[in-house]
């Protein structure tokens, strides 16, 4: 027999006193039910708390905040799918050169993106109450490579893609999309059960949220 | 009312002035208490440490008895034993595949209750001291006991009722529900851990400055106080019931025994 | 092994790192003299309770959710056959490959033939407590193959040639100090200059393992969860070892208990709400990776996933023990746990320690195996593990039920029964009468003789000298309860005066 039939076997017969599935009680919360606003607020202050840092800025100004952040980036990387506007004032700050588009047809090695400073990508949908953003691999936040290799990860959240509590965002993704969910920089409490950020992912997690 | 009192053994055999006391409350509400002479023990220790077949016959005996009675509500001085006749009793009767004696065991647990939620839930005691007569000028700690805390809700009824008791200066305990170490035959087979967590109730208790620590399961307090004893310090402890049952007139008594005092114990 | 009608013969007990080699009071008994033990021990859990409490406050729903994340579990054993199908079948025809193991040694020689596939002596590893199980780390390394482990506390545990001793937490029984020591002693390059500042020490195990993840091409996970409507895996980690673990590599090798399933994308929404306020205390963990098979472009190429039974089938067989396999390896039991605070995790053998171990472990190797039936008794039954317990696992009525188990597996077995039978079995010929308890009550007052004028029993013989260790016994009273009653109990006119209440003392 094989393990798989042994297995499932021995699982059968283990349910021998036919134990009945029950009803599934779902009284928890389906949504928050907060405004925009009251959205903003929460995930700025959740982020904040895991020491991440966020500005809220208005649609237009995301490029002038992106070229702001880079500012000191010896080079980055972008999806192809990033929002082409979201760029327009890197080359005025620094020069071409220090970008890499990073591409199906021509993806960078890992070795290339351990020598990347920063990385910008776009995201799938955040979640105010616990602070999280989901990427999905959308073209506007690329494969996860790109998003984990470099030390700082700008990653930009449309107002109108931030939802209040978990069960929100799942509805809104496909789950069999590669998934990361990122509640900010990397951390450990792995000595002494105390939070200290920064071990192996990005070190430094900057948050634009574009209204 | 009538009053069905569960005395529980330990607290007939080692404990019996907080049964009196138990009893005393209730008459002094103008309640009628009776004693069904049939019971002993709720077969808890033999549950808890895997003689199910052992605790059989002790929980067949204590549903007899109290089936036998004729009362409106029963009441026990202990959380964990109440605990084991609602939860235990209908639970080992039905791995045994004995049907009748489960649903017996169901309807005399339905019927009973601890000290406390008797006189919170049912008889409407919130102000012990101006309903009871409660009077108990010391300092005193409170240890809610696990099973009364976690199994039954008791909540701050405890707590609650030891506060309105009149003179009473009630002392806060860090980690109150932190379990005091005694898990019944536990404190023996793992009495290396069991002394543990003992050592460090026992230090809170007394950091806190307290005459005594009260509490509502002789068991534990039995437990606590025996440590207290052993570590010679002046703390010991008191069952809730006999605090409630202090009055003016007859004041909690003073035995020197190591169970209870209000006083320096005789050693 | 019996075939007959497909029927395997129950149970089939699980084998690797499950059990305890020495009984749970002899083990406790020696950690119990480690005071930095406990120190670290009692500041790590003390730290952990506080944020649990405090993120849950935050969250209104939180019984609800414990409520559905029961149900689901329930349902999930119930059904398991049909959602294993279910979820083989999603996994595969998205690219995925999936294998069964019956016990720890045929996963172990699974995953060891995959390594050998790819060429490779070297693989990355997330922390992970299957593999932990089957004790895959030491397999490998007799197979000629090298495993990082790259969490930071299964980092410490491995530089250490330690145990882990917590689920989450491997290295919780290390303060910052000892792990700074080990770092000097183990890492190569560490800057000896070192301090134990918890983020310098982080930034040490960064740098050291950051080449490692670079140039692996193989790596071995384990999974918190399963989606059966999708072939779905996920992983819920902190430091971003997961993430690159899971990412970077050609090759992902994944090993997971056959009980991690969930039926429905729908049912992750609950438990990635149950789990990181019970496990870290904290509203959301960092970092939560999940791969529904292959993805063209994006991560590993070739995915693998071993199914593995290794005694979780004969944990299910046990009607009373099968809701220990709703466990999603949270840790908050043990973080709750009054008995694994002051012993640590080492002292219950298995990999699963604290309460959800004491249970798991017997079930998943039998009662009877080695000293595994001393672990039920690792419990004062205070019932904190169940409050806490993000799934509502009833571990105090599973721990009971293992030791009646342990009882009647060896009723009839000995020749002289202990102590402890002997006492039970007067006891219950004494408690179950009134009239017999009363009599024996007629010996108080020479009990209370007999302890003489301190008033009480400082040294007991036999088990009972387990109490007289730290506790003095109280003199017996003069007489019982039942004695009064019967004698000078008298019963007040019904009719009396209400209450007296004594004159209220001028009282804040």
């Amino acid at each position: 027999m094989s393990a798989r039939e042994e297995i499932l076997g021995r699982i059968r017969a283990a349910l021998k006193d036919n134990p009945e599935a029950p009803q599934i009680p779902r009284g928890y919360r389906k949504s928050s039910g907060l405004d925009e606003e009251a959205l903003i607020e929460l995930l700025v202050d959740r982020l904040i708390d895991y020491k991440a840092q966020v500005c809220v800025v208005e649609a237009a100004q995301v490029s002038a905040r992106i070229a702001e952040l880079l500012a000191s980036a010896h080079s980055y990387v972008v999806p192809t799918g990033l929002d082409g506007g979201w760029l327009a004032k890197l080359d005025d700050v620094r020069g071409a050169g220090r970008g890499r588009f990073d591409s199906d047809s021509a993806p960078l090695t890992v070795a290339e993106l351990d020598g990347i400073d920063a990385v910008v990508t776009g995201s799938a949908v955040a979640v105010a109450v616990t602070g999280t953003i989901i990427l999905d691999g959308s073209p506007n936040q690329g494969r996860r490579a790109i998003s984990l290799v470099p030390d700082h990860h700008i990653c930009v959240v449309k107002a109108t893609d931030i939802v209040g509590i978990l069960p929100e965002a799942l509805r809104r993704i496909d789950g069999t999309r590669p998934l990361t969910m990122i509640s900010g920089p990397s951390a450990t409490s792995d000595i002494e059960l105390e939070r200290v950020e920064g071990v192996h992912g990005p070190r430094r997690l900057d948050v634009i949220i574009a209204r | 009312m009538r009053i069905a009192l569960f005395a529980t053994c330990i607290v007939d055999a080692m404990y019996p002035a907080t049964a009196r006391a138990t009893v005393k409350i209730l008459e002094r509400l103008g309640h009628e208490v009776v004693f069904p002479s049939g019971q002993a023990c709720c077969g808890q220790m033999h549950v808890n440490s895997g003689y199910l077949k052992e605790a059989v016959p002790v929980i067949a005996n204590h549903v007899a008895a109290f089936d036998a009675e004729d009362y409106d509500v029963a009441v026990a001085p202990s959380g964990s034993c109440v605990a084991s006749v609602k939860h235990q009793h209908p639970m080992v009767a039905r791995s045994c595949g004995d049907t009748a004696l489960e649903e017996r065991a169901t309807a005399v647990g339905a019927k009973v209750y601890e000290l406390s939620e008797l006189l919170v839930d049912v008889l409407g005691i919130t102000d012990a001291g101006g309903q009871l007569g409660s009077y108990f000028p010391h300092r005193v700690t409170y240890h809610p006991s696990c099973h009364g805390m976690r199994l039954l809700r008791l909540g701050d009824r405890q707590a609650q009722l030891l506060g309105s008791v009149v003179g009473i200066e009630l002392a806060e305990l860090p980690e109150a529900d932190q379990c005091c170490g005694f898990g019944g035959t536990f404190s023996m087979k793992n009495a290396d851990v069991s002394s543990a967590m003992l050592k460090d109730k026992t230090a809170k208790i007394i950091a806190t400055g307290a005459t005594l620590c009260a509490g509502g399961d002789a068991s534990c307090l039995m437990h606590i106080g025996g440590g207290l004893s052993r570590q010679g310090s002046d703390v010991t402890t008191l069952h809730l019931a006999e605090i409630l049952a202090s009055t003016v007139e007859e004041p909690a008594s003073v035995t020197g025994d190591i169970r209870v005092s209000t006083r320096k114990a005789t050693r | 092994m019996s075939t007959f009608l497909g029927m395997p013969s129950l149970p089939v007990y699980g084998t690797g790192n499950l059990h305890a080699s020495e009984s749970f009071p002899k083990a406790a008994h020696r950690e119990l003299g480690n005071a930095q033990l406990r120190v670290n021990l009692g500041h790590a859990t003390h730290t952990i309770r506080d944020k649990r409490i405090q993120v849950i406050s935050e969250l209104p729903d939180w019984e609800h959710l414990r409520d559905t994340g029961s149900a689901i579990k329930e349902a999930v054993m119930a059904r398991l056959p049909e959602l294993l199908e279910q979820f083989e079948e999603n996994f595969t025809s998205r690219g995925g490959v999936i294998h069964w193991a019956r016990d720890a040694g045929e996963a172990n020689a699974i995953v060891a033939g995959l390594i050998r596939e790819t060429g490779e002596t070297e693989v990355v590893k997330i922390k992970s407590m299957a593999t932990q199980e089957i004790g895959l780390n030491e397999y490998l390394e007799g197979q000629g193959i090298s495993a990082f482990e790259t969490d930071l506390a299964e980092l410490i545990v491995q530089l250490d040639h330690d145990k882990p001793s917590h689920i989450l937490v491997p290295a919780i029984h290390k303060n910052r100090t000892e792990i700074r020591d080990i770092f000097l002693r183990e890492m190569p390059s560490v800057d000896p200059k070192l301090t134990d500042d918890p983020a310098v020490l982080a930034a040490a195990a960064r740098a050291h393992l950051r080449r490692k993840f670079l140039t692996a091409r193989v790596a071995v996970s384990g999974a918190n969860f399963a989606l059966a409507d999708s072939g779905t895996l996920a992983v819920v980690e902190s430091e971003g070892n997961g993430r690159m673990c899971l990412t970077l590599p050609e090759t992902l090798i994944t090993v997971m208990g056959v009980e991690k399933l969930l039926p429905t994308w729908q049912d992750l929404e609950v438990f990635m709400q149950l789990l990181p306020p019970s496990s870290t205390g904290e509203r959301m963990n960092p970092y939560t990776s999940l791969w529904t098979g292959v993805t063209e472009g994006d991560g590993p190429q070739t995915v693998h996933l071993v199914l593995l039974d290794n005694g979780r089938s004969a944990a299910l067989a046990d009607e009373m023990g099968r809701s220990a396999l709703h466990c999603i390896r949270c840790s908050a039991c043990m973080n709750v746990c009054p008995v694994y605070e002051r012993t640590g995790g080492h002292a219950y053998g298995s990999t699963y320690p604290g309460p959800i171990g004491a249970i798991l472990s017997p079930l998943m190797t039998g009662i009877q195996a080695e000293e595994n039936n001393s672990l039920p008794y690792a419990s004062s039954l205070c019932g904190a593990c169940y409050d806490a317990c993000p799934v509502k696992i009833n571990i105090p009525d599973i721990l009971v039920h293992l030791r009646s188990l342990d009882v009647d597996s060896k009723r009839g077995k000995k020749k002289i029964p202990t102590q402890m039978d002997a006492g039970m079995k007067a006891a219950s010929w004494a408690l179950s009468s009134g009239k017999r308890l009363g009599l024996l009550e007629k010996g108080l007052p020479l009990g209370r003789l007999a302890t003489g004028p301190a008033k009480k029993i400082t040294k007991l013989p036999g088990i009972a000298a387990g109490w007289t260790q730290s506790r003095d016994i109280p003199a017996p009273p003069p007489q019982s309860f039942r004695t009064w009653w019967a004698k000078e109990h008298r019963r007040p006119k019904i009719d009396a005066a209400p209450a007296p209440s004594p004159e209220k003392e001028d009282q804040r």
